[in-house]
């Protein structure tokens, strides 16, 4: 299996190589869903990838992460091996799940990663929940709860900011503001549309940041969580971003022009910064290549991992409900 | 020395949050106001504010928090004023703590403790007096315990806290000022049903606020010449069939008492349980003492023909016998 960018490389490349893994095991997966391997609801994050990749590196390895149900690429960013992610899409037993969550309920205790939630809104008081733990334990870790905009239209935005706010609890609110919740357009839902304004009011620091430039992403969420880890409360991040894919394969994205999606695609994350890395003379093309080389290495690998692995016994069935493994 | 049923779950509270520095206690006014029905009265001044935790009133958010504390190390206490407030936290009980050990392929258990109280009889009216035990015990993934004893109320909290999964208990709102003796053996198990009064021509099946009224209906009925056997649940969910039909295979008929209503109910999965599991044994139809089918009212009268009470029971009893 190939294996990630060493982290001796400049973050720059870091940051590309992150972007052109998810954007790789995206498409593989688009793909996979088409030929009929991967069911359920699949929701890719192409177009989106400036967000996980910029924000997972300014995170440290004993953080939490809380994601939503579009979460593929910060469980493949937080190390979670793609072999055991593709695997759960597959519904194997290798799978980081034993085929029990497939694409939307990705989990993985040593690394400290809390999915993997596909109730909108339902992580955000699990990350207080986490952040309340550590800081009860005098643990400095911060809780990164990354979330859609269409979730700060649920009471559990509301009452899980509230609560951060006013215990002072070490999380990192990270919205990706892809302006559609499902095929709702923010303005057709929310009727406070700054959704800055809206976590400030909450007496929480808010930044909004353009989420289709990976290093803008980075630092702005590295200035955040050291913020959060000098035990400053909560901080609120905006990703402006966008998803060039339907909200999930069923989707037949009727509810978006054709000339929006294209416009966003102008600014899209990788060749963007393909580009400036070029110009500033970091990047060859050849380098690029080879990136991009290891990433659809690393997916080819990983496929070929899940269509040979084992299927989970029907006998263990029941397994797991309990951890006594009662079942009534 | 008798001590309340409140008494009994305080020192419960007391015990834990003494012995285990990962046991902490919040709930909306469990702090400052010593709890809505002063469960925790004292504990605040006794613990602090970090460990006794006021919260908003915000049920999603602070048992979601509770899941999330869970899993971060802790072992909380949630407290919910009553399980009609409870709904507004349905989802991170029952999408994430009840599902999470499952769906994450074992990887995640969620060892919260989430307390409330239940049940009608203080003339609260529709908001504040339902019996949803059952919605909790249809879910797996989660133990549902009704202590019914002030054993029980002093008991089941430390088991619930050893217990690596999410555990809801269920506080009867009238066994609150409930006095009993505490036994020296009050420890107990959370998997098993009790029989609190031995006996042959009939089984009284019951928990949590019914269970006095069905140790009374019982007494009466004895007065009167007839044996019944009271079996109280105590855990609604995993529900401890063994019992229940090794009474019924001995006395060959069963009422249940459940304060929920018929439909759906508690009462209507112990039927169908005795049918599938002993069936050829009954020598008459199970029947059921529920609530009527109406939110409960305000008004004394009403209310009280709303709920089970004893002459129901009785009732249903000597009917079944046909005396």
């Amino acid at each position: 299996m190939t294996a990630p960018p060493e982290s001796g490389q400049p973050l720059s490349l870091q940051l590309l190589a992150d972007m052109l893994r998810i954007r790789r095991m995206e498409e593989k997966c688009a793909e996979l869903y088409g030929a009929g391997k991967i069911r359920g609801f699949l929701h890719l994050y192409i177009g989106e990838e400036a967000c996980a990749a910029g924000a997972l590196r300014a995170l440290a390895p004993e953080d939490n992460i809380v994601a939503t149900y579009r979460e593929h690429a910060h469980a493949l960013l937080r190390g979670v091996p793609l072999r055991a992610i593709m695997a759960e899409m597959y519904g194997k037993a290798a799978g980081c799940c034993r085929g029990r969550g497939g694409s939307m309920h990705l989990f993985d205790a040593a690394r400290r990663f809390y999915g993997g939630n596909a109730i909108v809104g339902g992580g955000l008081p699990l990350a207080v929940g986490l952040a309340l733990a550590d800081k009860l334990q005098g643990i400095a870790r911060v809780t990164a709860c990354f979330f859609g905009e269409g979730a700060m239209a649920e009471g559990a935005f509301h009452e899980a900011i509230n609560l951060a706010a006013l215990w002072r609890l070490p999380v990192l609110f990270c919205c990706e503001n892809n302006l559609y919740a499902m095929g709702t357009a923010l303005a057709r839902s929310e009727s406070q549309t700054d959704l800055c304004a809206k976590a400030a009011s909450y007496r929480v620091a808010a930044v909004e940041v353009d989420g289709m430039d990976v290093r803008a992403v980075h630092e702005a969420t590295r200035q955040a969580t050291q913020q959060v880890r000098a035990g400053a409360g909560p901080f609120f991040l905006e990703y402006a971003t966008y998803r060039f894919r339907a909200h999930s394969m069923f989707d037949p994205d009727l509810y978006r022009d054709k000339a929006e999606i294209e416009q966003w695609k102008q600014r899209g994350p990788i060749h963007s910064f393909t580009a400036q890395l070029k110009a500033a003379g970091e990047l060859t093309e050849e380098a690029f290549l080879a990136l991009d080389a290891s990433a659809e290495a690393e997916v080819a690998d990983a496929v070929a991992y899940a269509e040979a692995a084992e299927m989970e016994p029907i006998a263990d069935l029941l397994k797991d409900v309990y951890t006594s493994q009662e079942t009534s | 020395m008798k001590i309340s049923y409140r008494e009994a779950l305080r020192q419960a509270l007391r015990e834990a949050l003494s012995t285990d520095p990962r046991v902490f206690l919040m709930g909306e006014d469990v702090g400052r106001y010593g709890g809505s029905y002063a469960v925790s009265k004292g504990l605040l001044d006794e613990f602090g504010p970090e460990r006794i935790r006021d919260t908003p009133l915000s049920e999603l958010g602070f048992v979601g928090a509770g899941v999330g504390a869970a899993l971060g190390g802790m072992r909380p206490i949630v407290e919910v004023m009553t399980v009609n407030f409870s709904l507004l936290a349905l989802d991170p009980i029952v999408n994430t703590a009840a599902a999470l050990r499952h769906m994450s392929g074992g990887k995640f258990s969620v060892p919260l403790v989430v307390r409330m109280a239940t049940g009608a009889g203080r003339q609260l009216a529709a908001q504040h007096s339902h019996s949803l035990e059952n919605w909790y015990a249809h879910i797996p993934g989660i133990r549902v315990l009704a202590p019914a004893t002030v054993a029980d109320a002093r008991g089941m909290l430390v088991q619930a806290l050893a217990d690596p999964d999410p555990v809801v208990m269920f506080e009867h709102a009238q066994l609150y000022n409930l006095e009993d003796e505490l036994p020296d053996d009050w420890q107990c198990d959370i998997t098993h049903a009790a029989v609190r009064r031995p006996g042959t021509q009939l089984t009284l099946i019951s928990y949590g606020g019914s269970l006095p009224k069905a140790m009374q209906a019982a007494s009466e009925l004895a007065s009167e010449g007839i044996d019944a056997e009271v079996i109280d649940l105590r855990v609604l969910r995993p529900l401890d069939s063994d019992t229940l039909t090794a009474s019924v295979c001995k006395t060959h008929r069963a009422v249940i008492v459940d304060e929920g209503w018929k439909t759906c109910s508690l009462a209507a999965e112990i039927m169908a349980r005795l049918m599938e599991n002993c069936f050829y044994e009954l020598d008459a139809p199970v029947a059921r003492v529920c609530s009527e089918e109406v939110p409960i009212p305000y008004a004394k009268h009403l209310e009280d023909a709303a709920l089970p009470q004893v002459a129901k029971i009785i009732a249903a009893v000597r009917g079944m016998l046909n005396v």
